[in-house]
């Protein structure tokens, strides 16, 4: 067990840094640059948070809907191939499911003000 | 970097005076900001009546773009002359680079006047009285686009919708990171492809928001024909409905400025083909994953080497905005 502050506080105090100490002081496309490497420090925040338990559930997941065990990217690749094959398509019962909610937290991770996510997660 | 140290100025300042009897030389010479695989310059001819606002388009270092779906510059030159015979508002093509000129591969066309970033022609009041006019006007565009002589066209690649999706799988496949969601709607795209008897007109290939010159009396320009081929017209109809172009209104759904019904009412009134609303929504299908592929192509450049910067980066992270938008389109709930 790693000692205080997290990862995420640790991460979260750069992308402060970089946006109220090293912006101001920056002009044009070193600025803007600065402002997206701030962006990516908030999407390392979210995903150390976010992703454990997501992750784990995406897991669970995938080994009931293929019938079987294996890495997460094991399990992800042979639902690719299967959908491919057309042996799972939209109406195999929880692929769709499976799907949005894997889905979301993508978006909840990489880009929760898109609006086709802030749609989605009103529609749900 | 000013025009006097800039080495195109030599070659474009004798351009300028064979070309324009009247001039007395060229100013204000700048390159614009984006356009990732041609470059773009902005400049001013010098008369004794005042000054003529140029664009050179040009390929980078002079040298022909190496992409298989771009057309060459002088297609595109040509592209744009014939679009202007059938009234689409294009800039007036005024040369085009011959080897004697020194400047590579290019032409130089019109400057027009306008502004082509989404966020402040669907945000600013300068553009509020254009707005609702916009789909319609892309719309009766669009329309005198695909009129255009199959017969006077250069020579362009066909791409129907089975080799664009072929094109698009060949590229995520090389890519290799699973994308269930896209594996999806390649599945739903092969499943429900129009027919091959589809009739195919010019196509403009990238027509949405970025490329179009608009000023607050709407469109003026339709800008970078370089990915133009011969498919199906709805192709063009589709790509400016996917959400990436609506850049947050998301109930706009052409460009996040106008209606599909305002479009679809203006292509025909301009004497396009009968609007085929279901295979314009594959199309946006098609688009949407489209772009989804793109953005994961920018981790290659960036896992690779060829561009560090945390920006190529992170539109890797961008292409699960495209996957909530395909499950919105082919799995919706509610």
């Amino acid at each position: 067990m790693q000692d205080q502050p997290s990862a995420a506080e640790l991460v979260e105090a750069v992308a402060e840094f970089i946006r109220n100490h090293a912006m101001p002081q920056l002009q044009g496309h070193t600025a803007f640059h600065a402002r997206v490497a701030a962006n990516a420090l908030d999407i390392v925040k979210r995903e150390l948070e976010i992703a454990p338990a997501a992750n784990a559930s995406e897991e669970a997941r995938l080994k009931t809907l293929l019938g079987r065990d294996g890495t997460l990217e094991e399990l992800n690749r042979d639902l690719c191939a299967r959908i491919e094959n057309g042996t799972i398509g939209l109406e195999t019962p929880g692929l769709t499911d499976h799907l949005w909610a894997t889905t979301l937290t993508k978006l909840a991770i990489d880009q929760p003000n898109y609006s086709g996510y802030k749609r989605a997660v009103e529609e749900s | 970097m000013g025009a006097e140290t800039n080495p195109l100025a030599g070659p474009l300042d004798s351009v300028a005076r064979a070309r324009f009897p009247e001039a007395t030389g060229i100013a204000n010479l700048k390159r614009l900001s984006g356009g990732a695989s041609q470059e773009t310059w902005s400049f001013d001819v010098s008369t004794a009546e005042g000054s003529i606002p140029l664009i050179l388009r040009r390929a980078p270092g002079g040298s022909r773009d190496a992409r298989a779906t771009a057309v060459p510059l002088e297609t595109e030159a040509r592209l744009i002359d014939l679009a202007s015979h059938a009234d689409v508002p294009v800039p007036i093509v005024r040369h085009v680079l011959a080897p004697d000129d020194g400047l590579g591969h290019g032409f130089i066309m019109d400057r027009i006047d306008g502004e082509t970033i989404a966020r402040k022609i669907l945000r600013d009041e300068e553009f509020a009285s254009a707005r609702p006019k916009l789909a319609r006007q892309c719309g009766e565009i669009l329309a005198r686009l695909h009129r255009v002589d199959m017969a006077s066209l250069p020579p362009l690649r066909t791409s129907p919708a089975r080799s664009e999706i072929k094109q698009y799988l060949e590229t995520y496949k090389t890519h290799g990171h699973p994308h269930p969601v896209f594996e999806m709607a390649f599945r739903w795209l092969h499943d429900n492809a129009p027919p091959e008897a589809t009739a195919h007109t010019l196509v403009h290939g990238d027509f949405r928001n970025g490329n179009l010159m608009i000023g607050p009396d709407g469109v003026r320009a339709v800008l970078d024909w370089e990915l133009a081929h011969i498919g199906d017209p709805m192709e063009d109809l589709g790509w400016i409905c996917v959400n990436s172009w609506r850049f947050g209104n998301i109930d706009q759904p052409v460009g996040g400025f106008g209606s599909r019904e305002d479009m679809f009412a203006g292509y025909e009134a301009a004497g396009g083909t009968r609007v085929d609303p279901a295979r314009v929504k594959y199309w946006e299908v098609l688009g949407t994953l489209k772009w989804g592929v793109m953005c994961t192509i920018m981790v290659t450049a960036f896992k690779s080497g060829t561009d560090r910067s945390v920006e190529r980066a992170t539109i890797g992270r961008r292409s699960s905005e495209t996957e909530v938008d395909l499950l919105r389109l082919l799995a919706p709930r509610g």
